[in-house]
């Protein structure tokens, strides 16, 4: 089998490039994607060998962007479109809410954009103001768009593909303090297609307490499980993977066999993704919790100055102490 | 335009505020005097017949495009004086079927047939249009069924054609985001090879309507950054109605948008947009322009909003009855009839047997409006996603669920 050791944004780049071999109406689009290959450099390369009609330099202007790439995809292309950095993202809002999610329903199902709006998410990189939000549940608020969030190179190469190959319009969620890790990726397209999209993966197996997370706080719970199994505590890690839809049954599975849930992620908890996990549990398994469900998230608060992130991202100690105050019911 | 030329203009414009003033009116200068970039004289506005429909002799700015009137025929000119009859009465009835409970609201295109039969009637069958929530007139020229318009401001569907059947997109309400899918559309188009290839049938151009209120939002500047620099085949067609809900032109702009386009490195036209001959024949050499590959044109057709901006806006509050008088003076029908009398391009026949045929349409629609029944409420959850969505399919799963149990306890 194909493979090899990639990082996670060079497997975005290697995902990129396949997509764009195997269909030649994917256009990339964005602020900088072209000779400097992004800021991230995750297309790096791709310009030299598809030109610029297919990666384009677009102006900076965001609702630009994806306003143009709306009317592409109603042309026949599937533009692949970046947005700098989450805190840039805002300016398409609009667009994205009033005019992408919308236009396969308000055309009765006449007219499809697919889509894909991919951004740098979350913090942990020492940026400056606007460079390092987790705006994920305006979009998961959102009908009409799917969300997705990657947490490693394996996934970034599949699922960057499968989002490109999906009628819907996505949101492509990128952990940018997780792009330079690196981890194996099988190229081969049998060991990719496993999972879909919108499932979630089991990434450690636990039985004491279920720990659910996507995105950069993947890499943080798995290494809470690894301290809390020192103590002899058994925690099972879901990497979510999908946000909107959310691999529901998958949650339910483990939340009923281990009876205690905890929702970790960097953006604020209060009416974060963890709020509707949280409640879904409740509903769907209340008899089986041992536990109320808990949350480990970003305070309420604007991101704070780099200097006071680390207070603010939750880490390996917050999540274990959820965990413990889980257990001690 | 030299700041000088622009000075005059505003000179200009003081004459005919004066001209405003002596008419009898009462209440304020009507802003497009006191902005002063459009008089009856000014220099840049093309046009071809005058307020009665006589022909106006070759000026600097309607030279460009007397060919293209020249070589319009008594068959042509017949078809554009249908259209703005037709579609007077469409929107009529639009305006009636609101005002009897039919539509929740109706926002009226009355005064500015001329820009949009103009515009429409210069569109290829290739050619795409993306219009505001406004552009009737563009969608009867497109050959969408005028009781396709009224769905979704009757509130049985957000849309309810099929873009593609007549390449005129759906309907865009948030103001000025359907002028950056029209870029997108023409970047896609010149992306094909669509353009320049000197083929007519495949020669492709876009046209993006808003109105003067569009051009102060930050999708419709920034699409003509991005038409200016991709060389996007696109028209925009600003339609001046000179009202933005309640604000004038001098809260939107200092300087125009046919001057304004220039910053953009886009060509920019104004023409009368009351004059059927002058919308058709600019809209018709800059979509040329676009199918030949030479780039983005921007027209600003200046007209005016006879009535409301829609029919929850009571203009008495902020404009004078005399204002609109004096627009009434410039009608379009008026003056394209007008013209075809002059020169003989219809007999008297042809002006009745259009009435008839319009008032045959009003009919037929009212009837489609009254007739048209509200949609199975659990259509409502189709089409969010392509792909079947397990939040959708639950939600719609517990909403039949619900309405079955009135059916059981026998309640409907």
């Amino acid at each position: 089998m194909a493979g090899s050791k990639l990082t996670l944004a060079k497997g975005l780049n290697a995902g990129l490039r396949r997509a764009m071999e195997e269909d030649p109406k994917v256009v990339l689009m964005g602020e900088d994607v072209g000779k400097l290959g992004g800021v991230f450099r995750i297309t790096e390369g791709l310009q030299k060998d598809f030109g610029e009609d297919r990666v384009i330099d677009t102006p900076l202007a965001e609702s630009g962007i994806v306003g143009t790439a709306v009317g592409l995809a109603l042309r026949g292309y599937r533009p692949v479109v970046e947005i700098q950095f989450d805190g840039f993202v805002y300016p398409a809002f609009d667009q994205i809410v009033s005019q992408v999610a919308k236009m396969h329903a308000r055309s009765l199902g006449n007219l499809r954009v697919p889509m894909v709006i991919r951004i740098p998410c979350g913090g942990g990189i020492g940026a400056v103001e606007h460079h390092s939000e987790s705006n994920e549940a305006y979009f998961a608020h959102t009908a009409g768009l799917r969300v997705v969030s990657c947490s490693n190179a394996a996934d970034a190469y599949w699922m960057i593909q499968q989002a490109i190959q999906t009628d819907d319009p996505v949101i492509f969620f990128e952990p940018k303090r997780r792009y330079h890790e690196r981890g194996q990726v099988e190229v081969d397209r049998d060991a990719g297609a496993d999972l879909g999209l919108y499932e979630s993966r089991v990434v450690r197996e636990g039985t004491d307490a279920t720990l659910l997370c996507y995105g950069p706080m993947v890499k943080t719970c798995l290494q809470a499980a690894d301290a809390a199994a020192e103590e002899g505590r058994s925690l099972e890690v879901i990497d979510l993977r999908t946000l909107s839809p959310l691999d529901l049954p998958a949650i339910l599975d483990s939340v009923r066999k281990t009876g205690h849930a905890i929702v970790v992620h960097e953006a604020q908890t209060f009416v974060g993704l963890g709020a509707e996990i949280a409640t879904l549990i409740q509903q769907e398994a209340f008899y089986h919790l041992e536990a109320p469900v808990l949350r480990v998230g970003g305070y309420n608060i604007p991101y704070p100055p780099s200097r006071h992130e680390e207070h603010f991202l939750p880490d390996l100690d917050r999540v274990l102490d959820a965990v413990d105050r889980s257990l001690e019911y | 335009m030299s700041d000088n030329e622009v000075a005059q203009g505003r000179s200009a414009g003081a004459d005919m505020a004066g001209a405003f003033e002596s008419s009898g009116g009462h209440g304020p200068t009507p802003p497009s005097q006191i902005t002063g970039h459009y008089s009856a004289d000014n220099p840049d506005m093309v046009q071809f017949v005058d307020a009665d429909g006589n022909r106006l002799g070759i000026t600097e700015a309607n030279e460009p495009y007397s060919c293209i009137v020249e070589e319009m025929t008594s068959q042509d000119a017949r078809t554009i004086y249908r259209d703005l009859v037709l579609v007077r009465r469409i929107d009529a009835e639009g305006h009636a079927l609101q005002r009897q409970g039919e539509l929740g609201l109706w926002p009226s295109l009355l005064g500015q047939e001329a820009a949009q039969v103009g515009a429409g009637r210069a569109l290829r069958p290739q050619d795409y249009a993306f219009p505001g929530y406004r552009e009737h007139g563009v969608a009867w020229c497109r050959g969408v069924p005028p009781e396709n318009l009224f769905g979704m401001f009757r509130g049985v569907n957000n849309g309810g054609w099929d873009s593609n059947a007549n390449n005129f997109h759906l309907y865009t309400i948030v103001i000025g985001n359907q002028m950056l899918h029209g870029t997108g559309y023409a970047m896609g188009v010149k992306a094909d090879g669509a353009v320049g290839t000197g083929d007519p049938d495949r020669d492709t151009a876009v046209m993006a309507f808003t109105g003067d209120g569009g051009t102060a939002q930050g999708d419709y500047n920034e699409a003509l950054v991005f038409a200016s620099v991709t060389a996007a085949p696109i028209v925009f067609f600003i339609q001046n109605n000179q009202w933005a809900i309640s604000e004038p032109n001098d809260k939107q702009f200092t300087i125009p948008p046919y001057q304004r386009s220039r910053g953009f490195g886009i060509p920019g036209v104004l023409v009368d947009g009351n004059d059927p001959l002058a919308t058709y024949a600019v809209c018709k050499a800059a979509l040329d322009r676009a199918r030949a590959g030479e780039g983005p044109t921007l027209i600003e057709a200046y007209t005016y909003r006879m009535g409301a901006h829609t029919t929850s806006d009571d203009p008495t509050k902020y404009r004078s009855d005399a204002e609109v008088e004096i627009w009434r003076e410039k009608d379009p029908i008026k003056r394209m009839r007008g013209f075809m009398e002059e020169k003989g391009h219809a007999d008297a026949e042809f002006f009745a047997a259009v009435d008839v045929e319009a008032d045959e349409i009003a009919a037929r629609i009212r009837e489609a409006c009254q007739t048209m029944h509200d949609p199975d409420p659990v259509t409502m959850f189709d089409n969010i996603y392509v792909e079947e969505h397990p939040v959708v399919a639950a939600e719609r799963a517990e909403f039949q669920a619900y309405q079955a149990s009135f059916v059981e306890e026998g309640s409907h």
